[in-house]
This record gives structure tokens, C-alpha cells and sequence, in this order.
């Protein structure tokens, strides 16, 4: 009896479950490496997280495998194989790091370091990231996708054009046919042409000297020959490159991040609008292919920037909250039509607002932007010690009054308050639960 | 055979594999591996799996049947990572000692690489598996798929029950003790999965079946409960006859004697120390069986090209993935990393039949017994049977062999500041350099002598084991404290680990 079974449609990942439960083993340690490389990144383009997923390093204290085994010392023997030139008696010096045990106990446990790495996928990365949340159904629903054609790798061919060549087969091919076809080397010809040359300077030759001559002369035409024949790269050695052209569906989203700049944003209020920003990018890239980032800073009047510009210069003046709202208007309407884009916009602020202008932001808001957004996010900074406003909503100042009442009017418009770190994962879960449920 | 190379065609010509031609090769195989080399071996079962499933069944040691734990994960992050990376390539195949023998073959494998893969894997070990006393001895090759089938429900019936943390709690534990799991000289008998499972059930239900107040009753009334549990009054000698000491299977002492452990736990222990038991044959015939292995699939290869079955073609490609896998770099090599096995073992394979077939007047002198014996398949077959790397080193490796690989000794003496070359290959070092070889082979040399020698559960309830000292060779510090944490938690009481110094081994 006997019989063969294929067994490669079997259900794939099947040490699944053995990586859930390596996961879950080192997620405080994973965790934090996480949360640590988020604080580490830039917000910007791309880098945030690695397509393929992201390298972690996290310390293998809690994930060693200990044994009982013998440690280094005491007496022993090693039968070692290539002897050179030992004879019995010789000493050597004692190799640094216990060399000569062939690898036998550094295996025993599988890790010599104390660091462990592995790659968490992309998934599994924004998965303890955001540790279970998801984007809200009403976002979800309206996601604008679009299709345009890129281009994919797909082997290589023995036809193309020059600029697709890959010299690297091409020549290795080319190698590998002129070892088997022994093509004589350049090398080879020269010292026949060194000796046909001092042989022929001679004034007066023998006989036998003649004969020399003759032969090298004819060993040279055959080398010739031979290396005409063998050309140092055939046609048959090319090797191109090719790509096929695909379909790539695409859902772009872009996330503005406004923030007030003026004076009395310090340094800890900034911090406190970078983490939720990135959050908030973050957790977009999971739900769309491409994610575009704006930072619009205001004070007084609005500017776009760049990262550093927007989280580390310093800038003076007044506050007029309307302004960056209608820059980003403006950038809407230049660069991201609506009907190509997801629209998000995020806002940080400490609260403070000119005079009336909140009245005016709240038009803005109404009226123009949030028909085109898909989400829409203030967050206020107060201070740590502002607990009355961080426990009652409807006390506040200005601007929030005035985006209260765009709250109520809109589904889609989100509003906290904040005063530590520790509450940015809080109010960004409750941003991003499901509201409507059923 | 002459003729019979020009009158046959050959198997297969070209790269791809079917599954008609993988049938036909193996039945060509068979031919030569039953008829010729004379090999006896369990059915075959062969899976074809994807590089994928190749590298689950490696995280797993090789049993895709496994439980799930997470050090199969972590192991499983890092060979991916290795082969992702292509610093690692993957085996070629995964063969199982159980009955019908299964192996697995990768699916990316050529038709040339899928026979060399069936001759090394599908006859070579298992004749191996089903001839080799140790294991005939030791492991049960019928019921390891129920068995692993068993615990792997177990131990997923147990996470339900009691929750993640409290298995791989037990879990971890145990398997830090895994080598110290085995029974080396003797072992009770063993029950089938019948008993097995029935005896599972009792303990379940009789635990189901006792209150906490039932425990407290009759340990006051003193009723019997348990023959284990009741040691009244017992004398040093005659407690440690009651409890099997001194004990080598620690966790075999931990299953039947821990006060604190739950039943559930103790046949977790029970799960991980039959498996440590199922796999100590193996660990014990590295060199011996990659050697049989590779013999037959290098015999067989060379017989299927001189019947003209296989193109030369696929004969070059299959020497190639041979010559890649018995290659031994020199100690000196960048890529030297301990003796390889399969060199090792080929070697020892190649030059037993050459001592029969054509024996020196050196081989005469040292191999009377087999110098020039004409039926060299018996005199292998009989040393596949019945030996195992120590046993088999010190038995054949000849002074050619020791020559060709330019074997020596270095010592290591701690209390030396540098190492001395104690034997070389010459006439005075050959009997030297095969006994410390054959130590090198040795388990119950290079791992440690520990076992558990009292436990007086009247008194403290320490535990005392004691770690018999060779050579001056200590524990690692580090992992045995870490290890010693594990072993309190399974024992509930304190735990002491004595260094006791033996004689000169």
C-alpha cells in the first residue's frame, strides 16, 4: 500500500494560531516598540508604515526558551575535522566566545541575544496600533475608489528593448557560455602575441626557432578564430526585463491637519496635536491604498507648510481660526476634487479664537467644507489642570460653542477635548466607533 | 545491464513533476531499494505541500500535527524571516517515523529532486525508522498520529477550559524540562490510546467528582485516596522507594508526585514528555540515520542511471544537491559548524562497503569481522539495526575515514590557558579520536546528569535534585535559574538543585 496525497490546497496558515499566541505573548513588549516607533516617525508620506510590513525588535526577555544545559569551562574534548598542520602536543590560543563546540550550545536555545526580530505585517502592525478599532461604517460606505494602470515585474524574457536589459544575467549567461564553449582569453592571445613578437625580433632565427614561429603562428590564427566564432556576448546571452501592465484600483484619501501655531501653542500642546494627527493618518492608510497628507498652520492668516515647518517653527501673532479653514478650501478646490478624493480634516487648537470669527468658522464649516469631507475631527487642547472643561461639554469658549451647534447639525463632525497623552487613544477610539449601530 | 541501458527509456525527462511520474519513479525505486539493497520498510504515504506548509511543519519539529504554542510561532517568525530574507533555504522534504510513513515533499522541488527526495526520505529513513532497535524499542510508529491528534485536542479542549494563560503556563514549564523528560535506561510499559484515553476519563471524572470537601474529609479521616498521596511515616529509603528515586524523568516524577498540579496538568506533562520520549531515538541517531538515508538515495540514484531510467541530466542535478549536502567544511572554515551528519554518515556508510568489497591489510587488522565480507547490504542492514551514533562510531569508523577527514582531538582544559592538540590522525590518536567522537554522540554525556533524588512531602516538600558534575562542565547559570523557576511552579514548593562531583567518567 501506498500512496501520494496532495496536500497543497490544505487550508494555508496553519501556525496561525501558534503566531496569535506569539503575539499575544509579547504584546506589552511589541506594544511598546510600536507605540515607540509611531512617536519616532514622521506623519509624511509613506514612511509611516512599510508596505510589507514592519520590523520590530523587541527584547527576548519572556520569550527565551531556557533549558538545562552545560555552560562553558571544565574539561573536554573536540574531534575536529581538517587538521593542517597540528601535531599532537601544539597549543593554540583559546578563541574569544568559546569557538571549537561547533554551535552545539549557542543552538541549544535558538537565540544567543538578547534581542529578538521578526517582521509584524502591516495588519498586524496598525492592528496593535489601534488595538481593534475599525473604520466607521459611515466612512466606509462612501469611500471614493478610482482605477489607473501601473506596471508590474514579470520575469525576464531573451527579447526587449536596450534600456530593459539585465546585465546582470546577461553576462552571467554570457560567463557561463564561454567557460563551456572555452573561449580563449584576451589573456591567453597576448602571450602568444608576446612570444610570436620576440620570436620575430630575432634578426636571425634556427631552424628550429622557425618551426616555433610557425606553430605559434597557427595556434594564434586558431585563437583568433575561435574567438571570432565564440563572441565575447552572443544574442543568445541577452536577458531583458519585462513588466505587464495592470489594473491598480485605487481609493486615495487625503487628511488635512490644521493647527494653530500662535503663541500660546507651546510645545506640549503641539505634542499632544502630532500624536493624534498621526493617528489619524495612520489609521487611514489601513483603509486606503493611498493617503495623502496637508499641514495648513495658522495664526493671524493661514500658510500650507511642510512637517517640520508645521510642528517645530516658531511663528507669532493673533489667531484667526477662519482662515485656515479656507485654505484649505482653497486647496481643495485645486488639488483634491471631491469626487476623486476622501477628504478628511483634523484640527487642533488650543480654543482661543478673534473675536467673532467663530461665528464666520462655523459657516465655513457648514456650508462648505464638511459636505465635502468624509470626517471631520477638532480636537482642544486645555490645560492638565482644566478639569471643569474637560468634564462638562457645554461649558467652553467661542469656538467651541459655535462647533457645538455644527455637531449637532452634522453627523460626521467630532469634537474632544484633551490635556495628556493618555487621552488621544481614548477619544480617537470614540471617534472612529461605529455611531450608528444595527 | 549494458543492454538494458540502451533497450529502457528513461523515467522522466524535463524538469516538471506529475503525479503519473512521481507513481512511476517510485515504483522504480522500490525495484531497486526492496530487490537490491534488500531495505524493509513501513508503507509510504507522500504529501506534496508548498513551500508555506513546508515552513509550518518546520516550526512545529517537523509534526505538522502539533499543538499550538507560541514558541512554534516565534520559531516559525524566524524561519520565515530567514528564508524571506534568502539566508536559509528550505529541506527538501519532512519525513515522519509513524506507520504508514509519511513525507512530505515540496512542491517546488524538481522531478529529478522529487526522486532523489523519495529514495532518501520514503526508503532511506524509513527502513531507518522501522529496523533501528531504538526504535523499535522506543517509540510507538502506529499510534503517534492518533497520539499527536490526541494532545493536540487536548490541549486545545484545556485552553477552553482554563484559559490561555494557565495552559501555556504548564506549557512553558514542561517544556524547559523536555530533555530532562525521557526515560534513558528503562521504562514503564506503555499503555495504547485506548488505555490512554480511558485513563484520562477517569481522572476526570473522579476529579469531577470530588468536592473540595471530599479532599479535606478524607485527608482528615484519613481514608485512601490516592496510593501516592499517603506516605504516612515513611523512612528515607523506603519514601524513596515509593516514589521511584532517584528519578532521570523529572517531569515523569512531576506527573506522578507534584502535590500542587491539577489533573489536567499532569497529563499536559504526561503530552510533552511522551513527545520528548518520541523524538530521544532520533536525537540519538543523527549521524546513523542520515547516513542510511543518504547511502540509499546515492545507491539508488547511481542504480537508476545504470539501468538508464534517469537522464544524465537528472542524474547531474541530483549529484549536485548530494555533493551540496555531505560537504564538510574544515574546522577553519567560515562555514565550519560541527561535524555535518550526513558527511559524517555517508562517509561511514561508503567506507563499510568498502572495507567488504575491498578490504587493505589496515581494514583486515581492524574490521575482522567484516573485512571483506561479500554481502555488504547484510553487514549494513545489520548496523542500521542495531546501533546507534555512539555505539556505531566506536564500532566502524576506520582509520581511512579518520585520515580522509583529517580528524584530531583538542582539549579544553579550563585550568590550562590555552588548548593543547591531544590526538591527531596517526596510528598512536585513531583509537583516541574514535572514542572521543563517539562521545561527542554521547546524550547521555553532553547533556546533563540530573535527577530528582528526595522530596519529603510529610516535611518541607523541597525537592532536591542533584546534578552529577563531569569533567568540572556546570549548568549555564542563566537558563538553569530561569529553569528552576519553571520547576517550582510545577512542584509548588521550594526547589533545590545540589552539584554533586562524579568520578573521573
Amino acid at each position: 500500500m501506498h500512496h501520494f496525497i496532495d496536500r497543497r490546497a490544505n487550508p494555508k496558515g496553519k501556525s496561525l494560531g501558534n503566531r496569535q499566541r506569539f503575539l499575544r505573548r509579547a504584546r506589552e513588549n511589541i506594544k511598546e516598540r510600536v507605540d515607540r516607533s509611531v512617536r519616532e516617525k514622521s506623519i509624511g508620506s509613506g514612511e509611516s508604515v512599510p508596505e510589507n510590513g514592519e520590523k520590530i525588535t523587541i527584547p527576548s526577555k519572556g520569550l527565551k526558551e531556557p533549558r538545562l544545559y552545560h555552560g562553558p569551562g571544565g574539561n573536554r574534548q573536540y574531534v575536529l575535522p581538517g587538521n593542517k598542520d597540528f601535531v599532537v602536543g601544539d597549543t593554540i590560543d583559546r578563541p574569544q566566545g568559546g569557538a571549537g563546540e561547533g554551535g552545539r550550545k549557542a543552538s541549544e536555545d535558538g537565540e544567543g541575544d538578547d534581542e529578538f526580530s521578526f517582521t509584524l505585517t502591516r495588519d498586524e502592525y496598525l492592528e496593535i496600533l489601534f488595538d481593534g478599532l475599525e473604520l466607521p461604517d459611515l466612512v466606509e460606505k462612501a469611500t471614493v475608489e478610482t482605477e489607473t494602470i501601473g506596471t508590474r515585474r514579470a520575469g525576464l524574457t531573451t527579447a526587449g528593448t536596450p534600456n530593459n536589459l539585465n546585465l546582470v544575467r546577461t553576462m552571467r549567461n554570457s560567463l557561463g557560455r564561454r567557460i563551456a564553449l572555452q573561449r580563449p582569453t584576451t589573456k591567453s592571445q597576448r602571450e602568444l602575441e608576446a612570444q610570436i613578437a620576440e620570436l620575430e625580433e630575432l634578426e636571425e632565427r634556427s631552424p628550429s626557432q622557425e618551426q616555433v614561429l610557425a606553430e605559434l603562428t597557427a595556434k594564434l590564427d586558431g585563437i583568433k578564430r575561435k574567438r571570432r566564432v565564440v563572441g565575447y556576448i552572443d544574442p543568445l546571452d541577452l536577458r531583458y526585463d519585462t513588466f505587464v501592465p495592470e489594473k491598480i484600483r485605487n481609493s486615495r484619501a487625503v487628511v488635512f491637519c490644521l493647527m494653530d501655531v500662535s503663541g500660546s501653542m507651546q510645545e506640549r500642546e503641539k505634542d499632544l496635536a502630532k500624536r493624534f494627527f498621526l493617528l489619524l493618518h495612520l489609521f487611514l492608510t489601513r483603509g486606503y491604498e493611498h493617503t495623502e497628507i496637508v499641514f495648513v498652520r495658522h495664526t493671524h492668516y493661514a500658510q500650507e507648510v511642510d512637517e517640520e515647518t508645521f510642528f517645530y517653527a516658531r511663528e507669532t501673532g493673533g489667531t484667526i481660526v477662519s482662515t485656515a479653514l479656507e485654505k484649505m478650501k482653497e486647496i481643495i478646490d485645486e488639488r483634491y476634487p471631491p469626487d476623486e478624493w476622501n477628504i478628511y480634516g483634523a484640527q487642533a487648537s488650543d480654543g482661543e479664537n478673534f473675536g467673532n470669527d467663530s461665528v464666520r468658522c462655523r459657516k465655513i464649516l457648514t456650508e462648505q467644507l464638511l459636505p465635502m469631507c468624509q470626517f471631520y475631527a477638532y480636537v482642544e487642547i486645555v490645560e492638565e489642570s482644566a478639569q471643569m472643561l474637560l468634564d462638562n461639554t457645554e461649558a467652553g469658549e467661542d469656538l467651541w460653542q459655535n462647533y457645538r451647534q455644527v455637531k449637532e447639525a452634522c453627523r460626521h463632525f467630532e469634537m474632544q477635548r484633551v490635556s495628556e497623552p493618555g487621552h488621544i487613544y481614548p477619544i480617537f477610539r470614540e471617534f472612529f466607533l461605529p455611531k450608528v449601530k444595527g | 545491464m549494458e543492454t538494458a541501458k540502451t533497450t529502457t527509456t528513461p523515467l522522466f525527462d524535463g524538469p516538471e513533476w506529475t503525479f503519473e511520474l512521481l507513481e512511476k519513479a517510485r515504483d522504480a525505486i522500490e525495484t531497486i531499494a526492496l530487490g537490491d539493497l534488500g531495505l524493509d520498510v513501513y508503507p509510504n504515504q507522500i504529501e506534496i505541500i508548498s513551500a508555506e506548509q513546508m515552513l509550518d511543519a518546520y516550526s512545529c519539529v517537523g509534526l505538522p500535527l502539533m499543538y499550538q504554542h507560541w514558541s512554534f510561532g516565534k520559531h516559525f517568525a524566524r524561519d520565515e524571516a530567514l528564508y524571506r530574507t534568502g539566508r536559509q533555504g528550505l529541506a527538501y522534504e519532512i519525513v515522519i517515523n509513524s506507520n504508514p510513513c509519511i513525507s512530505y515533499n515540496m512542491e517546488e522541488n524538481t522531478m529529478a529532486m522529487q526522486t532523489l527526495v523519495m529514495a532518501h526520505a520514503a526508503f532511506g529513513h524509513n527502513h531507518f525508522f522501522k529496523n533501528n532497535y531504538l526504535f523499535q524499542q522506543w517509540t510507538d510508529a502506529d499510534g503517534i498520529q492518533d497520539y499527536l491528534a490526541f494532545s493536540k485536542n487536548y490541549i486545545a479542549a484545556c485552553e477552553e477550559r482554563y484559559g490561555f494563560d494557565a495552559v501555556e503556563e504548564i506549557l512553558d514549564a514542561a517544556h524547559a524540562l523536555q530533555s530532562q523528560g525521557v526515560f534513558r535506561y528503562g521504562r514503564p510499559p506503555k499503555p495504547t490510546i485506548e488505555e490512554r484515553r480511558a485513563m484520562q476519563q477517569l481522572r476526570e471524572a473522579y476529579e469531577k467528582g470530588q468536592s473540595a470537601l471530599d479532599i479535606w474529609t478524607d485527608a482528615t479521616l484519613g481514608l485512601k485516596r490516592d496510593s501516592d498521596a499517603q506516605d504516612e511515616d515513611l523512612d528515607h529509603s523506603e519514601r524513596r522507594k515509593r516514589m521511584n528515586l532517584p528519578q532521570e524523568n523529572i517531569l515523569y516524577f512531576l506527573e506522578k508526585h507534584s502535590p500542587v498540579l491539577e489533573p489536567w496538568q499532569r497529563e499536559i506533562l504526561r503530552i510533552v514528555r511522551m513527545l520528548a520520549q518520541y523524538f530521544y531515538p532520533q536525537k540519538q541517531t543523527k549521524v546513523m540515520n542520515e547516513g542510511c538515508a543518504t547511502f540509499v538515495h546515492y545507491y539508488i540514484i547511481n542504480a537508476l542511471y545504470d539501468q538508464g531510467l534517469v537522464t544524465q541530466g537528472a542524474l547531474m542535478e541530483m549529484m549536485h544537491s548530494h555533493t551540496n549536502v555531505v560537504m564538510q567544511p574544515e574546522y577553519d572554515d567560515p562555514r565550519y559548524s560541527g561535524i555535518n551528519p550526513y558527511a559524517l554518515g555517508f562517509a561511514m556508510m561508503q567506507d563499510i562497503r568498502r572495507i567488504c568489497e575491498e578490504p587493505t591489510e589496515e581494514d583486515r587488522e581492524w574490521f575482522p569481522d567484516i573485512a571483506g565480507d561479500p554481502d555488504w547490504r547484510g553487514v549494513l542492514r545489520n548496523a542500521w539495526a542495531n546501533y546507534r551514533d555512539e555505539s556505531f562510531i566506536q564500532q566502524y569508523l576506520s582509520p581511512h575515514l579518520i585520515r580522509k577527514f583529517k580528524l584530531f582531538t583538542l582539549t579544553d582544559d579550563e585550568t590550562h590557558p590555552k588548548l593543547v592538540i591531544s590526538q591527531i590522525h596517526n596510528r598512536a590518536g585513531y583509537k583516541a579520536i574514535r572514542r572521543d567522537l563517539a562521545k561527542q554522540y554521547d546524550l547521555a554525556y553532553i547533556e546533563p546528569d540530573i535527577q530528582v533524588s528526595d522530596a519529603d512531602l510529610k516535611g518541607d516538600r523541597t525537592l532536591k535534585l542533584t546534578h552529577k558534575v563531569r569533567d568540572n562542565v556546570h549548568l549555564a547559570e542563566a537558563d538553569r535559574d530561569e529553569v528552576l523557576k519553571h520547576l517550582r511552579r510545577l512542584w509548588g514548593y521550594d526547589v533545590k538543585l545540589d552539584a554533586v562531583a562524579d568520578g573521573p567518567h
